[in-house]
């Protein structure tokens, strides 16, 4: 494992085992996480992404099931820990943010309760006033108003927003040194996201807390991440720095993500979406998993699949015919 | 509290409706109280002055305030057979039947959440289907049989607990047994479909990416959750078993509110009928009072007000 990297995947492989075939969610990614760095995971609904972050926390339910691979945390491997030894790493140095705020809160225990006791696992000897102070500092940080009304409300009593903010304070709280964000601002308005967004670049210049942030908003993308990974049917597809991903856009369904997202100025003609469906992935197509949506597939795409190949420093992508990077211009 | 208020408020419509049914239908069925009374010498004369005396000749709807009159009062009319005060013989079937109900329902209490737990924790496997298995008997097995059987292994074969009441707390366990077996069974059973469920919510992965271990997250977190429905059911359980077990105090010769009402039924003693008719149906809604309260103490999303 490279020092320099606080998560490193190698090989993760994560299926369902359902009565009609084996789902492969997750089908050999490998991902790393600079120390310090903001990394994007960006796909369509049901590529795997939620899927690829619940492995690490080791939160794939039945009948998912974590098949092979590495992920090392730290200098450590987690694949293959016991429950408990990873559950002492859970919330202390990995902490995650749920997709859904609605959900994830336990709708009979008190907020501040909630964000108090992540305090408390970890930290058996700070007293309870100590851990209430702290937890209406970082309700204030994440821009909770009244922290000391909502520490006493129950989730029901707190809009979408206020509960993700929970959630975030929930995560933010024991300082980790991995924030694993699952779509974190997909529930908020713009003014609410753009100040989480601030709030985690804060802490990470802050802490030197890495994040991997899950989106399928590559506006996002741009405006925080540091390097970016393109997934697409349980694979990663391209992965580049953001710059250079949104520079030299290799592979096509990357460029099909960036053309749909709808620009201030241009007109809603040009606003492009992608052909077709996410494939099943019972019945993946022989070759290229995007080849049947690609608008420059060719007759060799539809037999076989590509490696991830480096086509520039840092820049790899899965693809036979990658773009001509002037086909952006 | 201004909620509950209400909700007792709105329990009076239905007693009165209960009372009202009790009343019509008890002087519907053939055979006159009257001549329950008197026995086997009478005379024309006899029977009308008894019947003006005990007021059987007043219009039904007169009869029926005048009888909601004493009940406020507390007077539940006296009883045909014994000519004792309805509400005495209530009063002394009672602790019978409240020492039983109580036993029963802790019985089936501890032993239905802990199996229901037990089981749940161990989806699956050999200890879930055993447990399940168990609790499957417990509740298809009628009461008369599950006495039965408790009394030839307890009493006859062993010959540790008594076979009948003898007024000691020892004769109360294998009624309390048998009559809280049903009950456990369905506790376990929905205490481990309950929790099971709960396993699978969000806010579980939360708890667990928040680094809590899963002995903590059972307690911690999918308990109480779990326990929402399960506990609803308790309450009525136990009104239920405080009403009177008919079976069970008859098989064990336990003089509660069940013996005395089905005595009520042989005898036509339409007071004592009565009496016990309108207990069981306090105790009833009492118990869905209590099922609404607790769980509005366990879930803060139905409290009112807020
Ligand atoms: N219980 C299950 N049985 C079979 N397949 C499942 C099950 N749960 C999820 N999947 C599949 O796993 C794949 C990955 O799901 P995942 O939640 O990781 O997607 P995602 O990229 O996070 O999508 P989204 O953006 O909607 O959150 C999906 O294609 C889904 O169909
Ligand atoms: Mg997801």
């Amino acid at each position: 494992m490279d020092d320099r990297n606080i998560l490193e995947i190698r090989g993760l492989r994560s299926y369902f085992f359902t009565e009609k075939g084996t789902v492969p969610a997750v089908d050999g990614v490998d991902i790393d996480v600079p120390k310090g760095s903001i990394v994007g995971l960006v796909g369509e609904s049901g590529c795997g992404k939620s899927m690829t972050v619940r492995s690490i926390m080791g939160l794939v339910k039945y009948p998912g099931r974590v098949v092979e691979g590495s992920m090392c945390f730290d200098g450590r491997e987690l694949s293959g820990l016991r429950e408990n030894e990873l559950r002492k790493i859970c919330g202390d140095d990995i902490s995650m943010i749920f997709q859904e705020p609605m959900t994830s809160l336990n709708p009979v225990m008190k907020v501040g309760k909630q964000v108090r006791e992540a305090l408390m696992i970890h930290d058996r000897s700070i007293s309870r006033a100590e851990a209430d102070k702290k937890v209406m500092e970082i309700f204030e940080k994440v821009g909770i108003p009244e922290p000391e009304k909502r520490l006493e409300c129950y989730p029901h009593q707190l809009s979408g927003g206020l509960r993700q903010r929970v959630m975030i304070a929930m995560a933010m709280i024991c300082r980790p040194k991995l924030l694993i964000a699952d779509e974190p601002t997909t529930a908020l308005d713009v003014t609410i996201e753009a100040q989480i967004l601030r709030l985690m670049k804060e802490l990470r210049d802050e802490t030197g807390m890495s994040v991997l942030l899950i989106t399928h908003n590559l506006g996002v993308v741009a405006e925080i991440c540091d390097y970016v990974y393109v997934m697409y049917a349980g694979r990663i597809v391209e992965q580049a720095e953001t710059f250079e991903l949104f520079d030299h856009t290799a592979h096509p369904y990357t460029r099909g993500l960036l053309d749909s997202i709808p620009r201030i100025g241009g007109s809603a003609e040009r606003l492009h979406t992608i052909p077709g469906v996410v494939p099943n992935l019972l019945h993946l197509p022989k070759g290229c998993a995007f080849c049947n949506r690609c608008g420059y597939a060719e007759e060799a795409c539809h037999k076989a699949g590509g490696e991830l190949m480096e086509i520039r420093p840092g820049h790899k992508v899965r693809c036979i015919k990658p773009l001509e990077t002037e086909v952006k211009a | 509290m201004k909620y509950f208020l209400k909700r007792v408020i709105g329990t009076i419509p239905v007693l009165l409706g209960v009372v009202l049914l009790i009343f019509i239908m008890l002087r519907i069925i053939p055979g006159s109280p009257v001549l329950v009374m008197l026995g086997e010498h009478y005379d024309q004369e006899t029977i009308e002055r008894l019947t003006e005396l005990m007021g059987l000749d007043q219009p039904l709807l007169v009869q029926f305030f005048d009888y909601v009159k004493g009940a406020l009062m507390g007077d539940l009319g006296v009883s045909y057979r014994y000519q004792r005060p309805v509400a005495d013989m209530i009063m002394d079937a009672l602790p019978y039947t409240v020492k039983l109900a109580v036993m029963a329902a802790l019985f089936a209490w501890v032993m239905g959440l802990v199996s229901g737990i037990i089981a749940a924790v161990n989806n699956n496997n050999f200890i879930d289907r055993l447990f399940m298995g168990v609790s499957l008997l417990g509740v298809s097995m009628p009461i008369f049989m599950t006495s039965l059987v408790l009394q030839y292994i307890f009493s006859f074969k062993l010959g540790i607990l008594p076979m009948t009441e003898d007024g000691s707390m020892v004769s109360m366990i294998l009624p309390a047994i048998a009559l809280g077996w049903n009950s456990a069974g369905s506790v376990a059973r929905m205490t481990r479909s309950s929790l099971i469920e709960v396993m699978q919510a969000d806010y579980i992965d939360t708890a667990k990416a928040k680094g809590l271990l899963r002995g903590a997250v059972i307690m911690k977190h999918a308990l109480r959750n779990s326990l929402l429905p399960v506990v609803t059911m308790m309450a009525l359980q136990l009104s239920s078993m405080l009403s009177g077990a008919v079976i069970t105090e008859s098989v064990f010769a336990i003089p509660g509110i069940g013996r005395l009402a089905t005595e009520a039924i042989s005898n036509r003693d339409m007071p004592v009928l009565q009496g016990t008719v309108l207990f069981t149906t306090v105790i009833v809604i009492a118990g869905n009072l209590l099922a609404d309260m607790l769980y509005s103490v366990l879930d803060p999303r139905i409290r009112k007000g807020e």
